[in-house]
């Protein structure tokens, strides 16, 4: 398969932009409309949902080849759910005010797509090693744009980020930010400036590789 | 290209190097799309003068600040994607001249730029510019504020205003939280025909608003079965509820709050409204409808712009739907 030539590097770094899983793939999103209000809540579902996707698709992947095709979503789903369990539990023990304004949406880790769909498009065809640093890719990549996102929305709906204030007492602040249509609008924008940014990277990719070969014509 | 080509040549053919091609019929309405923003903008200059009228000179900073906003947006993003000047043709002017009227009077003209940005950034340029908009960009930027600032988008009370009596709660707020009773003898109707009551900057004044419904329908720029349907939809609807003992008279419901604003300038704009006559009855009538429900039975005292940015959601369906025969078919 031409999946052995992508190096480690390039498995870790796609998740973070090539292949982010909210910006290009577009999977998860209703834990990233729905807890988003603030940077700190961004970050803790993100990381939440990394711990989980590192450790099932380790496991996963050390199970591949005993895991029969026909009942593999089941066994995927056990998995995942076992370090769903464990992170629901954990953060109620040690953080209970992030877990309580997370809500449900910590034990519907679960059903994230991006957990079971990088379960099956991945870890159940490489070896642990790539299955570990592809799922840390895409946990970056998905815990980094939900903190961008909750970010945006606190700074706009509640003039802080993290918590710290930066924007003076002046600046009313805009609720609709820390509502659910200040989550549409935010990631709205973001994905339309995400596609402007790729697109603007392919255009000078595609003059790059024109400037190449007319250099090798010459050459 | 076809949007530029159908301004400069009515009939078809070669234009500026390009083949041009119109399927027929065709009868072009011979007005620029400027001609028809800018003489819009004209017919609301009865309300801009009521309001000052009523509300002071101050209603004139949060108009502009709208304004800068929506003009500023557009302009901005013109220049970033190198497209031809679309500020001369008025439509960005006029949005956030029509956003500046709809907002409370000594409304922050910071909050009313940001309102004009989204209305512009947000109602129209995201969806693709003039013509691609589904919703009405002015409301899109209300709807925006409201949800942004609600304290400040119901607070009456700022108004510098020469009568005292209108620095106080709106007609529709007396009567969903005040005491219905005594509403009745504090808001007479020739007060909402003249404007001596609280509300929005451009439709306190109903006789204001009605010189520019006749402005538009004059110059034959709105459709008239739009602002029938709505009215006539208000008031038989209205009249319904009032007979079965809910809400208040029909009348009180078409002339208070942004009903007759929203009717003539809102609920007319070209692209969010439907092609067809049906249509159009239908829209208007949808409007009416929505309007009168949230007002009773909503938990806000005015429901205007969700109702016209609700049937703005129906407008492509109504389209397909009322769509008339071709000649010749079956």
């Amino acid at each position: 398969m031409a999946k052995k030539q992508v190096s480690i590097g390039n498995e870790f770094v796609k998740g973070l932009w090539d292949q982010n899983p909210v910006l290009r793939a577009l999977l998860g999103l209703c834990p990233v409309l729905a807890v988003t209000t603030s940077a700190v809540n961004g970050l803790g579902m993100g990381l939440a949902t990394t711990f989980v996707l590192v450790c099932a698709s380790l496991i996963i992947s050390l199970a591949r080849k005993l895991i029969p095709a026909q009942v593999r979503i089941a066994s995927f789903i056990v998995v995942i759910a076992t370090f769903v369990t464990i992170v629901d539990l954990t953060m109620k023990a040690k953080f209970p005010a992030l877990s309580k304004s997370l809500g449900a949406f910590i034990p519907l880790i679960v059903v994230n797509c991006l957990i079971l769909g990088r379960q099956e498009a991945f870890a159940s065809k490489n070896n642990p090693f790539r299955s570990l640093v592809d799922a840390l890719g895409m946990g970056a990549g998905f815990a980094a744009t939900l903190t961008v996102l909750g970010g945006i929305r606190e700074l706009l709906g509640n003039r802080t980020v993290f918590g710290v204030q930066i924007l003076p007492d002046v600046w009313e602040p805009w609720i609709v930010m820390i509502l659910p249509a200040g989550a549409f609008l935010t990631l709205g924008l973001m994905l339309g400036a995400a596609n402007l940014i790729s697109r603007r990277r392919e255009r000078i990719a595609v003059r790059m590789a024109r400037a190449a070969a007319l250099n090798e014509r010459t050459v | 290209m076809a949007t530029e080509s159908s301004k400069t040549s009515v009939l078809g053919g070669v234009d500026e190097g390009h083949l041009d091609l119109v399927t027929s019929p065709h009868s072009h309405f011979g007005w620029s799309t400027g001609r028809i923003m800018w003489t819009v903008s004209a017919a609301l200059v009865p309300c801009v003068a009521t309001a000052v009228w009523f509300f002071g000179f101050g209603v004139l900073a949060t108009i502009a600040g709208a304004i800068l906003g929506a003009a500023g947006t557009e302009w901005l993003v013109g220049r970033l994607n190198r497209r031809a000047e679309t500020i001369p043709d008025g439509s960005a002017i006029l949005t956030g001249l029509l956003l500046g009227l709809v907002v409370p009077p000594g409304f922050s003209p910071f909050m009313a730029f940001i309102g004009g940005v989204v209305a512009v950034g947000i109602g129209k340029i995201a969806f693709g510019g003039l013509g691609d908009n589904i919703f009405n960009p002015a409301l899109v930027g209300r709807a925006f504020l409201q949800a942004s600032f609600p304290a400040q988008m119901t607070d009456w009370s700022h108004a510098t205003s020469r009568v005292d009596a209108i620095s106080q709660a709106t007609p529709l707020g007396l009567y969903k939280f005040g005491d219905p009773s005594q509403f009745a003898g504090d808001i007479a109707t020739q007060k909402l025909l003249l404007g001596e009551v609280g509300g929005c900057i451009g439709a306190t004044s109903s006789t204001a608003i009605l010189i520019g419904a006749a402005i538009l329908l004059i110059t034959r720029i709105a459709h008239w079965q739009i602002m029938a349907s709505m009215i006539l939809g208000g008031l038989v609807f209205g009249g319904i509820f009032h007979v079965s003992g809910i809400g208040p008279s029909p009348l009180f419901h078409v002339l208070a709050g942004g009903f007759l604003f929203g009717a003539v300038f809102m609920a007319t704009d070209y692209v969010t409204s439907p092609n067809t006559p049906v249509g159009m009855w239908i829209y208007g009538g949808g409007i009416a409808l929505l309007t009168i429900l949230i007002r009773l039975f909503g938990g806000l005292p005015e429901g205007v712009m969700y109702a016209i940015l609700l049937m703005n959601a129906t407008v492509p369906l109504i389209n397909r739907h009322t769509r008339p025969a071709l000649f010749g078919a079956k």
